[in-house]
C-alpha cells in the first residue's frame, strides 16, 4: 500500500495546477477522455494505462494541466469509472480530492440497447434515468422505456 | 394552462385516471356533444390500426372538432426522409391536439417534447398504449363496480404485450392481486415483477389456464402477437398455446369478465361471445368514451 500512494504522489506531483483522475478501470481510459471531452483540447495531458494498483489489478490515470472540471460533468465518469477519485492539483499540491457521485440522469453519452428506439433512427439525444442496484448500474431510457446497461455507453 | 400530453399510462396520477374514467361514464350517456366545434385535431398514423384509430375518429368528430392526418405514412413527407421532429414541428402549427401511432418506440414521447400542441399516444410500438389502458380500467370499474382488491388473470404473450404491462401499472394504484398465466417463452419480463415486488403488490405465475380461471375476477387474455418476435421458431411454438373455449367456464365466479384489447384470433373461442363472461365487444365500445374524455381532459374543458 505504501509504495502505491508513493507512486501515485510521484505522478500528481509532476503536475504544477490542473486535475489527476486516478483509479479509473484500465479499460475505460479512453471512454473517460471522450466523457470529459478531451479530444483536440491544447492542454497537456499525460495518460497511464495498465499501471499497477492493489486495490484494482491495473488501474488507468489522466492528469490534466491547467484544467478544472464542474462537479456535473466529473460524475458522469461514475457510469464507467465509479470508484475514480479526483484530485485537485495547485501549485505542486493536492488541495482537494473528491469521489464520484452517481448522476441520476444522463443526457447524450449513452446509447439505448432497444433497436426500436427511437433514439436508434432519429437523431435525438439520448436521455436516462440510473438505477443503482447494488452491485451495477442499469439506464432507463427516457423514451422507450426499455432498461439498458452500461455497455451502450459511447 | 400548461400543455398536457398522454404518453404512458405513468403520466396520469391515480386522481387523473379516475377523473377520465368519471368523464367517460358522463359521454356514455350523452354521446354528442360539440363543445370543441372550431377545434382541429391531427391524426397521425405512422403504422396501420382501424379500431384505435377509428375509435380515435369518431371521438373527435363526437366532440364537434375536425380531423386532418393520415393512415398510412407512405403518403407522407416522411417516406422523403422528412425527419419526425420537422413533421411535427409543422403538424403543431395547424391543429390544437395530435394523435398519433408510430412503430417506434419512445417516439410520441418525443414528440410531445417538439410539439407545442398536447400529444396522445396512441400506440409507439411495443411500448405504451395509453388510452388501451384507460378503457381496461373503464371496463373494469364498469363490470365490478370497483377498481380495488381485484383479481386479475392475465393470459397469453406476457412478455411483449404491452397492454398488460400497462395495465399492471395502473392497476398498481388499487391494492389489485395479479394472477400471470403465459408459456414460460413469454413470461412476465422481471422489471415488471420488481415493481410489483417494491409496492408490496402480490402476484403469481402459471403456464395452465386452468389453474386460475375460477377464482379471478377478471380474465385478462391477449393475442400473441406474430409482429412482435424477433423468431420465427418461437412464435410457432407458442402461437396457439391458450385457447378459451365456453365449457371451460362452469365453474368461474359468477360476476367474472373475459377482456381481450382485440384483435383475437384462436385464444378465444367463438362460443364464449355468447356466454354471460364475453365482454371485449363492450369493452371496445368503451374505448370511444374513455378517448372522448382523454381529449376533453387535455384540452381542458372536463
Amino acid at each position: 500500500m505504501e509504495n502505491n500512494i508513493n507512486d501515485t504522489k510521484l505522478l500528481v506531483s509532476a503536475l504544477e495546477n490542473g486535475t489527476v483522475l486516478d483509479h479509473i478501470p484500465a479499460e475505460v481510459v479512453y471512454k473517460a477522455l471522450d466523457i470529459l471531452n478531451l479530444k483536440g483540447v491544447d492542454n497537456r495531458i499525460t495518460i497511464g494505462i495498465n499501471l499497477s494498483s492493489k486495490a484494482q489489478g491495473k488501474k488507468g490515470i489522466i492528469k490534466i494541466a491547467d484544467k478544472f472540471f464542474e462537479d456535473e460533468q466529473l460524475n458522469k465518469l461514475a457510469l464507467i469509472a465509479p470508484n475514480a477519485t479526483v484530485n485537485i492539483i495547485r501549485d505542486f499540491k493536492v488541495v482537494e480530492k473528491k469521489t464520484l457521485t452517481m448522476p441520476s440522469e444522463i443526457i447524450g453519452i449513452a446509447k439505448c440497447m432497444n433497436p426500436k428506439c427511437i433514439t436508434n433512427h432519429q437523431p435525438i439525444k439520448t436521455r436516462f434515468t440510473t438505477i443503482d442496484n447494488g452491485n451495477e448500474i442499469s439506464l432507463l431510457c427516457h423514451y422507450c422505456e426499455k432498461i439498458s446497461d452500461t455497455r451502450g455507453i459511447l | 394552462m400548461a400543455k398536457k400530453s398522454l404518453i404512458s399510462i405513468g403520466d396520469f396520477t391515480k386522481d387523473e385516471i379516475l377523473h377520465v374514467l368519471e368523464t367517460a361514464k358522463e359521454f356514455e350517456q350523452n354521446k354528442v356533444q360539440n363543445f370543441l366545434e372550431g377545434k382541429v385535431i391531427a391524426s397521425l398514423f405512422f403504422e396501420p390500426s382501424t379500431r384505435t384509430r377509428l375509435s380515435f375518429e369518431t371521438a373527435i368528430n363526437r366532440l364537434g372538432a375536425k380531423v386532418i392526418g393520415f393512415s398510412d405514412a407512405s403518403n407522407t413527407s416522411q417516406s422523403k426522409g422528412e425527419t419526425l421532429k420537422d413533421t411535427i414541428k409543422m403538424v403543431s402549427n395547424y391543429v390544437d391536439m395530435i394523435v398519433m401511432r408510430h412503430p417506434l418506440e419512445g417516439s410520441s414521447r418525443y414528440a410531445s417534447e417538439v410539439a407545442s400542441v398536447p400529444v396522445v399516444n396512441a400506440g409507439d410500438g411495443a411500448n405504451q398504449h395509453p388510452s388501451q389502458t384507460l378503457l381496461d380500467l373503464y371496463s373494469i370499474m364498469q363490470t365490478q363496480g370497483t377498481l380495488d382488491g381485484l383479481t386479475i388473470n392475465m393470459v397469453g404473450d406476457l412478455k411483449y404485450g404491452r397492454t398488460t404491462h400497462s395495465l399492471l401499472q395502473a392497476m398498481s394504484h388499487f391494492k389489485t392481486k395479479f394472477i400471470f398465466t403465459s408459456p414460460d417463452e413469454l413470461k412476465m419480463p422481471k422489471e415488471y415483477k420488481t415493481f410489483l415486488d417494491c409496492k408490496g403488490i402480490k402476484y403469481e405465475e402459471t403456464d395452465s389456464l386452468e389453474e386460475h380461471l375460477n377464482d379471478c375476477d377478471i380474465l385478462y387474455m391477449t393475442r400473441v402477437q406474430q409482429e412482435r418476435f424477433t423468431d420465427p421458431m418461437e412464435y410457432e411454438r407458442v402461437k396457439d398455446v391458450y385457447r378459451l373455449t365456453a365449457s371451460m367456464l362452469d365453474n368461474v365466479k359468477p360476476g367474472m369478465k373475459i377482456l381481450h384489447p382485440l384483435p383475437r384470433i384462436t385464444e378465444i373461442d367463438q362460443d364464449v361471445d355468447d356466454t354471460p363472461y364475453a365482454y371485449y365487444f363492450k369493452q371496445a365500445e368503451n374505448g370511444l368514451y374513455v378517448r372522448m374524455a382523454i381529449i376533453s381532459y387535455l384540452l381542458g374543458y372536463r
